[in-house]
């Protein structure tokens, strides 16, 4: 069965450090990372990744006060995407235009708020705001997408813990062909560091970073590492079939080559070393490519001891030492963990690659955890490569899912 | 409070729910949701700031008292009256 081919034609995002594609790549080969201390409610001042993006330039300050923070993310990644698509949300073909967002997590901001709020009024329900139930459903930033942007296609979310950054791509890319829609914005958000539950959450897991600089804290395969950095972000995308995106002349910065979603069944929170290589041997199987085929595996590690070491294992397993060619970072160490944006954005990072054949690196490596020694990683420096024509990204997630995400240079 | 006290406190509540809007054009005797965007959410927000701030309830049996201006005035100064006597 011969199936469309699907390519991505657009990148909007919001990342600690950078409001477009530009910025973040520039500050990735830079080496600038950009972590802040911020107070959270009951715990005090700890490590985030936070966005200064201006929301006013896509919404009115009355939807920003109805909408989420989730929402608002997902409307400026849309219609950045959209911009650099070379369209205008006028232009799209409302019915056939679908929107998938992959969310780690959504309601916990808004429903801790929400207590919040009544506790100072003795815990009175009549206090809750109306407001409650549209901004909480596991919807609302794909709802707030499609009524920013006005497309009546399908507008949903994929939740998938932290591999859900890849699956809002993956998805979108199985209804384009499928002919659901005829286009597509796809890809992940997070507004995770607003609620305080997250953090207690990683904190009591005793997987919470802690550095003195916070732009050191986020520290994959280094030795000291001590947990997550946790992030808020967004990265959207524009995915198109590609004889509609070659028919208006659209830009085309890569196309989607092939992917895999499996599950661990083995736990709640540890990930599964045996599962994530075969759901990376699959999806290169799918992509009819073979792993010394893959230039660029951007990996998922989050800078917790355990997470790291078998995300390596599971690498290791599947490219060993007869993959010369092929390059290993990390972008967590730049703008610790985004949650649900993780995948998308650190795909979007690494896109230009194919332009500039550079690899950004994984920075904060001071000693390399031995167990993490992989060929091909690339630390600290970017490093400037022969040939980049296919990146495999990694996302995953807990309850033990995974994706993986192969994306190609287009060629023709 | 007066009347003219009374619609400061609904102009200043409706301020906040409608950042975007102009309020200084708007007719005390012309229904609100008639002079600017004014959704069925926007006006239980009216009704809860009411209650968050000054402890007045609305009854949903009352709500059209608060179409306008002039008649959030009529209908929320014995409230606020009220109040102040039991204070």
């Amino acid at each position: 069965m011969s199936l469309p081919r699907i390519v991505i034609t657009g990148v909007g995002l919001t990342a600690p450090n950078g409001n477009s594609l530009a910025e973040y790549r520039g500050n990735l080969l830079s080496g600038v990372a950009r972590i802040s201390r911020t107070e959270i409610r009951y715990m005090g001042p700890l490590l985030a990744g936070v966005c200064n993006f201006d929301p006013l330039r896509y919404q009115k300050k009355k939807e920003l006060r109805v909408g989420t923070r989730a929402g608002s993310i997902g409307i400026y990644c849309a219609r950045e995407a959209l911009a650099d698509a070379g369209l205008s949300a006028e232009q799209l073909v409302k019915d056939r235009t679908g929107v998938f967002v992959g969310i780690t997590e959504h309601g916990n901001v808004e429903t801790e708020n929400e207590i919040y709020a009544i506790s100072k009024f003795g815990y009175d329900t009549k206090f809750w705001s109306h407001y409650h139930n549209p901004r909480t459903v596991a919807n609302n930033p794909a709802g707030e997408i499609s009524l920013g942007l006005g497309t009546t296609g399908p507008a949903y979310t994929i939740g998938a813990a932290c591999a859900a950054g890849n699956m809002g791509l993956i998805h979108a890319a199985q209804l384009l062909r499928l002919g659901e829609v005829d286009f597509a914005v796809c890809g992940g958000v997070s507004e995770s560091i607003h609620t305080f539950g997250i953090y207690a959450g990683f904190k009591s897991q005793n997987a919470l970073a802690h550095h003195e600089d916070p732009n050191r804290a986020s520290r994959p395969f280094d030795k000291a590492r001590n947990g997550i950095v946790i992030s808020e972000g967004g990265a959207l995308y524009t995915l198109e079939r590609l004889d509609d995106a070659l028919r208006r002349g659209a830009k085309i910065y890569a196309e989607i080559a092939g992917y895999c979603v499996n599950s661990d069944a083995s736990d709640y929170v540890l990930p599964n070393p045996t599962r994530q290589a075969e759901c990376v041997r699959s999806a290169l199987s799918r992509s009819g490519l073979k792993a010394q085929d893959i230039h660029i595996v951007s990996t998922h590690a989050t800078a917790t001891p355990m997470g790291d070491i078998q995300e390596c294992e599971a690498i290791r397993s599947v490219f060993g030492e007869g993959c010369p060619e092929t390059w290993i970072n990390n972008t967590k160490s730049f703008i610790g963990h985004a949650m649900g944006a993780a995948g998308a954005l650190e795909l979007a990072g690494n896109l230009p690659s194919f332009n500039d054949l550079i690899v950004h690196p994984t920075i904060n490596v001071e000693e390399l955890d031995p167990q993490c020694a992989l060929p091909g990683l690339v630390i600290n420096q970017p490093r400037k490569v022969e040939r980049v024509d296919t990146i495999l990204n990694n996302s995953f997630g807990m309850l033990g899912i995974n994706s993986t995400l192969i994306v190609r240079r287009f060629l023709g | 409070m007066t009347h003219d006290e009374v619609k400061k406190v609904v102009l200043d509540i409706i301020a906040d729910i409608a950042p975007d809007e102009d309020l200084s054009q708007l007719k005390s005797d012309v229904r609100l949701r008639d002079q600017m965007q004014l959704d069925s959410m926007d006006f239980l927000d009216i009704v809860m700031e009411l209650r968050k701030r000054h402890g007045i309830e609305v009854p949903e049996a009352d709500y059209l008292k608060l179409a306008t201006l002039d008649s959030c005035g009529e209908y929320l100064a014995p409230k606020f009256a009220a109040l102040g006597s039991k204070s």
